[in-house]
């Protein structure tokens, strides 16, 4: 009897230590952006308690989710992509232009759109792998190509408004849906999007490739990944998955000549705040998401407690290094 | 038979004893280009009018200051984007304490450097010992800069006194000061990294920090020391923008993009962005370089968002002139 009550409390134990032992292995992002949702759900039970206002908050996040995703591929493989901040002023400008607040125009106006995220996904990758020039510099040199470009091409000020039924993918719904009341599009685009990249990213060799390459360049050359093909693929997913994020937040936002400014570092530090490493070799496709999501709630919360928007600023740095801080201890001290 | 490759040995061996940053051929390619389409489509002022060469210089000083010491970070294998909020807050506070007055210049100009000191050691400490990735610590920092400096200034706020203008156009001689500054920077510079044993502790970081560890560096008193010499210098370039400007403004640093460009000048230069690399000369003639395209662009009155175009097409057709020869793959 002594036998089977120590055999059931050791069993009882080694359960209690699984689960704190599968507890452990969440990644931080999760508790984190639960947490600030929950405080936020507190303070404004209203908006934040109800399926509606979760919507409208997914609806928010779901643009910086999109350029996480993107970004979050090329980190892991080892690079850096620092011009999709421009491509989303370049959306929404260029967009503007070509809408010429004819309705009829918004679907060629977004088919031409994800043509030019092919274009700057493909040069971008070019220049990389023949002209060797280190993919920061090369996309530093983009973000201000496409900018510039996209500012001269409008003449320097938004051509127009963007037509209702190009906005709509950013800031419409569906509406009367069972349990979840409402369901934005730009949720449903993030979904899509988000499992095709989980599914290329996690599920075929093209992922594990990206990853092989970001671990170790030359390895994985030497036992035949084909870089060049890789890279080039993946500076292209980036690009367009920038555009779609473009779109949908020219919808939800309009037309702003800044609206893109300084995404590309949000971008970059929603992955890291998802738990990617810089520097390559690791990356999550719904981690990266989260880490987009924990930014966005950051935000949200710092209005809700009628911060100005400096001390946001303020606050999200502190935030972004302690969370990274939190991970690099934690990981290092595993080691 | 046998002389051509000594002749051609003797020739190399000349050329790296002198030891020309190739940037800078890159540069006299620019200028010469450059000159050639004034002369065709504008007044030909670059080749006829030496003060325009001056011009071209002084126009360099504020990014040269701080590109300096974006080269050390980056040779210690960091990176430092903080500079361009590093230069607001040192132009708003030192317009703001100095109100004109000669006599608070003394006070303020240890001030603002005791700003730099606590922004350096901030990086420093958090890419260190929180161990948080330089990328991140300093843009993290630069986001906790910005903030504070929004929350308190929202317009150009003081003045700098008429004396403290010398800084900024004053001339000794034929000379400007801020060139003789700049120089001085460089040389600074130029003596740290290759004749202090921290430079070579600095290089040995950014090549391998860890090989460099086990050999007795300690790596993270080097690698805070380059990023509290890094905001030093952005202070300093913040120092001189206000003296040009009179009064500062929290859209100083952010406007001229001191931090994107102060890194690509370095990585134009020569620098790896990997570390362990690289050197301030270098980082110099992309400066210049950079100096040479505006003064260019000026004179050819392009679109501004056109040279914007130019400028990233020509980052990374700088760069690429010689990463192109390299068998390594690019990351």
């Amino acid at each position: 009897m002594t036998e089977s009550t120590s055999t059931t409390q050791a069993r009882s134990s080694n359960a209690l230590r699984s689960i704190w032992g599968g507890l452990k292995r969440v990644p931080p992002v999760y508790p984190v952006f639960f947490i600030i949702f929950i405080v936020l759900g507190l303070l404004n039970p209203g908006k934040y308690q109800s399926m509606n206002g979760i919507m409208m908050f997914l609806r928010t996040a779901a643009p910086l989710g999109m350029l996480a995703i993107g970004e979050m591929l090329v980190l892991a493989l080892g690079g850096f992509d620092l011009s999709v901040g421009a491509i989303v002023t370049f959306v929404v400008l260029v967009s503007s232009k070509l809408l010429a607040n004819d309705p009829s125009n918004a679907y060629p106006a977004i088919l031409i759109m994800l043509g030019f995220g092919v274009a700057i996904g493909l040069v971008n990758g070019l220049v990389v792998s023949y002209l060797k020039v280190p993919s920061f510099i090369t996309t530093l040199g983009m973000m201000l190509l496409v900018r510039g470009g996209a500012l001269y091409w409008v003449g320097g000020a938004p051509q127009g408004y963007l037509t209702d039924n190009w906005r709509i993918f950013g800031r419409g719904f569906i509406e009367n849906v069972p349990i979840f009341s409402r369901i934005p599009y730009a949720l449903i685009a993030l979904l899509v999007f988000g499992i095709i990249a989980y599914f290329l990213f996690h599920r075929t060799h093209f992922g594990k490739q990206i990853l092989a390459i970001g671990d170790n360049v030359r390895a994985s050359q030497l036992s035949g990944v084909r870089i060049r093909l890789v890279r080039g693929l993946t500076f292209i997913i980036c690009s367009v998955f920038a555009i779609i994020g473009g779109i949908l937040l020219g919808g939800f936002g309009g037309v702003n000549v800044t609206i893109g400014e300084g995404m590309e570092m949000q971008a970059i530090a929603a992955c890291v705040v998802g738990g990617v490493l810089l520097g390559g070799g690791k990356g999550n496709v719904l981690n990266a998401v989260f880490g987009a999501f924990t930014l966005q709630a950051i935000v949200n919360l710092l209005n809700l407690l009628g911060l100005p928007k400096p001390y946001t600023d303020a606050v999200q740095g502190l935030i972004i290094i302690g969370a990274v801080a939190y991970v690099g201890l934690t990981s290092a001290r595993k080691r | 038979m046998t002389t051509a490759p000594v002749s051609e040995n003797g020739f190399r061996r000349i050329l790296n004893s002198i030891h020309i940053p190739p940037v800078y051929f890159f540069l006299v390619l620019v200028f010469l280009g450059g000159g050639f389409l004034d002369q065709v489509y504008a007044d030909g002022q670059i080749f006829k009018n030496p003060a325009i060469m001056l011009n071209i210089v002084v126009r360099s000083v504020a990014l040269g200051i701080v590109a300096v010491g974006q080269s050390l970070v980056i040779i210690g294998a960091s990176i430092d984007l903080s500079v361009a909020y590093t230069i607001s807050i040192t132009a708003v506070m030192s317009s703001y304490l100095m109100q004109g007055k000669t006599a608070n210049v003394p006070m303020t100009i240890v001030g603002v450097f005791g700003i730099g000191l606590v922004i350096g050691l901030a990086n420093g400490l958090t890419i260190t010992k929180l161990r948080v990735n330089p990328f991140i610590a300093t843009l993290g920092i630069s986001l906790i800069i910005k903030g504070i400096i929004n929350a308190s200034f929202s317009n150009y706020t003081g003045s700098v006194p008429q004396s403290f203008e010398f800084f900024g156009y004053g001339t000794l001689g034929p000379l400007p000061v801020s060139i003789l500054i700049l120089l001085l920077i460089v040389l600074g510079g130029w003596f740290v990294l290759s004749r202090t044993k921290f430079g070579s502790h600095l290089y040995g970081v950014g090549g391998n920090s860890e090989v460099a560890r086990l050999s007795g560096v300690r790596t993270d008193r080097v690698l805070i020391g380059a990023h509290i010499i890094c905001s030093m210098t952005a202070v300093l370039a913040g120092l001189f923008l206000v003296s040009q400007m009179r009064s500062g403004a929290p859209w100083v640093g952010p406007n001229g993009v001191y931090d994107l460009n102060s890194i690509a000048t370095t990585v134009i230069g020569g620098t790896a962005l990997a570390g362990g690399k690289g050197g301030v000369w270098g980082t110099l003639g992309g400066v210049l370089i950079f100096g040479v395209l505006e003064t260019v662009f000026n004179q050819l009155g392009v679109n501004p968002y056109l040279k914007t175009v130019l400028q990233g097409a020509i980052i990374v057709i700088a760069v690429a002139s010689y990463t192109l020869r390299s068998k390594k793959e690019a990351a």
